[in-house]
């Protein structure tokens, strides 16, 4: 699994930081994403939809959200 | 002697020499201060007119200075590359063997486009922010006549986030000066899932858009052109054919932060959001497009920010409180055509609010566009 912790950072920050490391890691990956920017639980999973990978899971922590992804081609 | 050392000859590193050289004139005169600047270019070159010379608006005068000009003669210019920073040592280290002490140190050096970095690029595209590029493209664009003109920014950060939407919105001019507008189709693509990263210039801009004829895709990550097909393949699994490329390239910080390790995947340097500060170090600063903040990478941020440094350069030299801070203060100018202009105002706690696009705007741009030497002097 690779994290990628972008806390701190606002919009488009945690989407583009996803988008990046997809792009370099094995299909069937998981990429975890840490995010305290709320627009993230909405954006990232729109674009996984959208660009044909599987959303694991969207959690909200305390004062942040995880969304997990998998790679699928 | 205390010594001030510059990286970096672009505007960033040019306003906060001069602004040092006024602030601290009488400890220079008196040689109890020195400042130098390095730069690799002897000439600033000025980016925003690089919209222009894509359309044959503005030649490469009018955007090119020699540095030596733009600065205060009571700094040090020193034309040479910076091959490594020694924050250890303290030291700058350039490729004519020489190597510089500092006391304090600004990182000045800038941004840079990488178009060999996303396959088939260079091969299949074109581009307007390097000066070869805007003037490539401009011979390509004075003899395109009719098909399929994709406008795609191919990441983000980049340098002026504002600039893809203009050059779009020229293009729609351009063509229809020359009559030959409804034989183009203008197609602008965005990483994220709106036309800008800003949802208050997205909407409005969406809408102009719309207005005027220019298809939109959001979503849209390129990850390698097909100069053969003409083809755009991108991560979401489209391939977009195109007859002219407009990219805005994946863009680096210097190579010398990335060989000195003080940068980060991309080459930007972490900073502090307020200070200005890098990360870790008392007597280190960053200015302008080479800071990893989430602020604009533009020429007014660098404006701002230096003037942030340079009061807390010469506060700590003359035994002051270095109290200034820096709070994202950008501006930018938004051409709409040829014709008319908006410009969007904002800081890390205030997003911008659009102005409609209006003749006066547009004035005030062309007329920025020839002041800007003085800006780079330290003087506007
Ligand atoms: C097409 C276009 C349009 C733009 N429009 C606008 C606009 O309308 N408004 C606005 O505010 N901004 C605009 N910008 C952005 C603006 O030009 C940049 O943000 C600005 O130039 C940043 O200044 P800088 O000094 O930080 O970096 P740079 O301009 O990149 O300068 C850095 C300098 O450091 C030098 N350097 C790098 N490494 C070394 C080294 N190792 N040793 C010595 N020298 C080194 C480089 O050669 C360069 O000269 C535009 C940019 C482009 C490309």
């Amino acid at each position: 699994m690779v994290v990628v912790d972008a806390r701190g950072s606002y919009c488009p920050g945690p989407l583009m930081e996803m988008i990046k490391t997809l792009k370099q890691v094995e299909v069937g990956e998981i990429i975890e994403v840490l995010s305290s920017d709320e627009s993230s639980a909405k954006d990232i999973p729109e674009w996984v939809k959208k660009a044909g990978h599987e959303l694991v899971e969207v959690k909200k922590e305390d004062d942040y959200w995880r969304i997990v992804i998998k790679k699928l081609k | 002697m205390k010594s001030i050392v510059i990286v970096g000859g672009g505007v960033a590193g040019t306003i906060t020499a001069n602004y040092l050289a006024m602030r601290l004139r009488e400890e220079i005169r008196e040689k109890r201060v020195s400042v130098t600047i390095v730069s690799d270019r002897e000439k600033q070159l000025y980016e925003p007119g690089l919209l222009y010379l894509a359309f044959n608006r503005v030649e490469e005068n009018d955007i090119l200075k020699d540095i030596r000009y733009l600065l205060d003669p009571q700094l040090e210019l020193k034309i040479a590359r910076a091959t490594r920073i020694d924050t250890e040592k303290s030291r700058v280290e350039l490729d004519t063997g020489e190597a510089l002490d500092y006391d304090y140190l600004v990182i000045a050096t800038g941004s840079r486009v990488v178009p060999e970095e996303m396959p088939g690029l260079v091969e299949g595209g074109h581009w307007f922010y390097n000066l070869d590029g805007a003037k490539r493209l401009r011979d390509e664009l004075a003899a395109f006549r009719k098909g399929k003109v994709v406008i795609s920014v191919m990441g983000i950060p980049h340098k002026c986030p504002v600039a893809p939407i203009e050059v779009t919105f020229m293009l729609d001019e351009f063509f229809k000066i020359h009559g030959v507008r409804k034989e183009v189709e203008l197609l602008y693509t965005y990483p994220i899932n709106r036309i800008f990263t800003m949802e208050t210039v997205s909407e409005l801009v969406q809408q102009m858009f719309e207005e005027r004829n220019i298809g939109y895709k959001t979503f849209f990550n390129p990850v390698e052109i097909d100069p053969e097909k003409k083809v755009i393949v991108t991560l979401e699994g489209e391939e977009e054919p195109y007859d002219l490329l407009i990219s805005i390239p994946p863009h680096r910080g210097s190579q010398v932060i990335i060989d000195s390790g003080l940068g980060d995947k991309e080459g930007w340097v972490p900073t502090d959001r307020f200070t200005l500060k890098a990360e870790g170090y008392e007597n280190v600063y960053v200015v302008g497009d080479a800071t990893n903040l989430p602020v604009s990478k533009a020429g007014s941020v660098a404006h701002f920010e230096a003037e942030v440094v340079a009061e807390n350069i010469a506060a700590e030299i003359k035994g002051l409180p270095p109290t200034a801070r820096y709070f994202g203060k950008a501006m930018c100018f938004i051409e709409t055509g040829f014709g008319e202009a908006t410009y969007i105002w904002f800081d890390y706690e205030t997003p911008p609010r659009l102005v409609k696009p209006n003749k006066f705007i547009h004035w005030m741009k062309l007329a920025y566009n020839r002041m800007f030497w003085l800006t780079a002097r330290g003087m506007l």
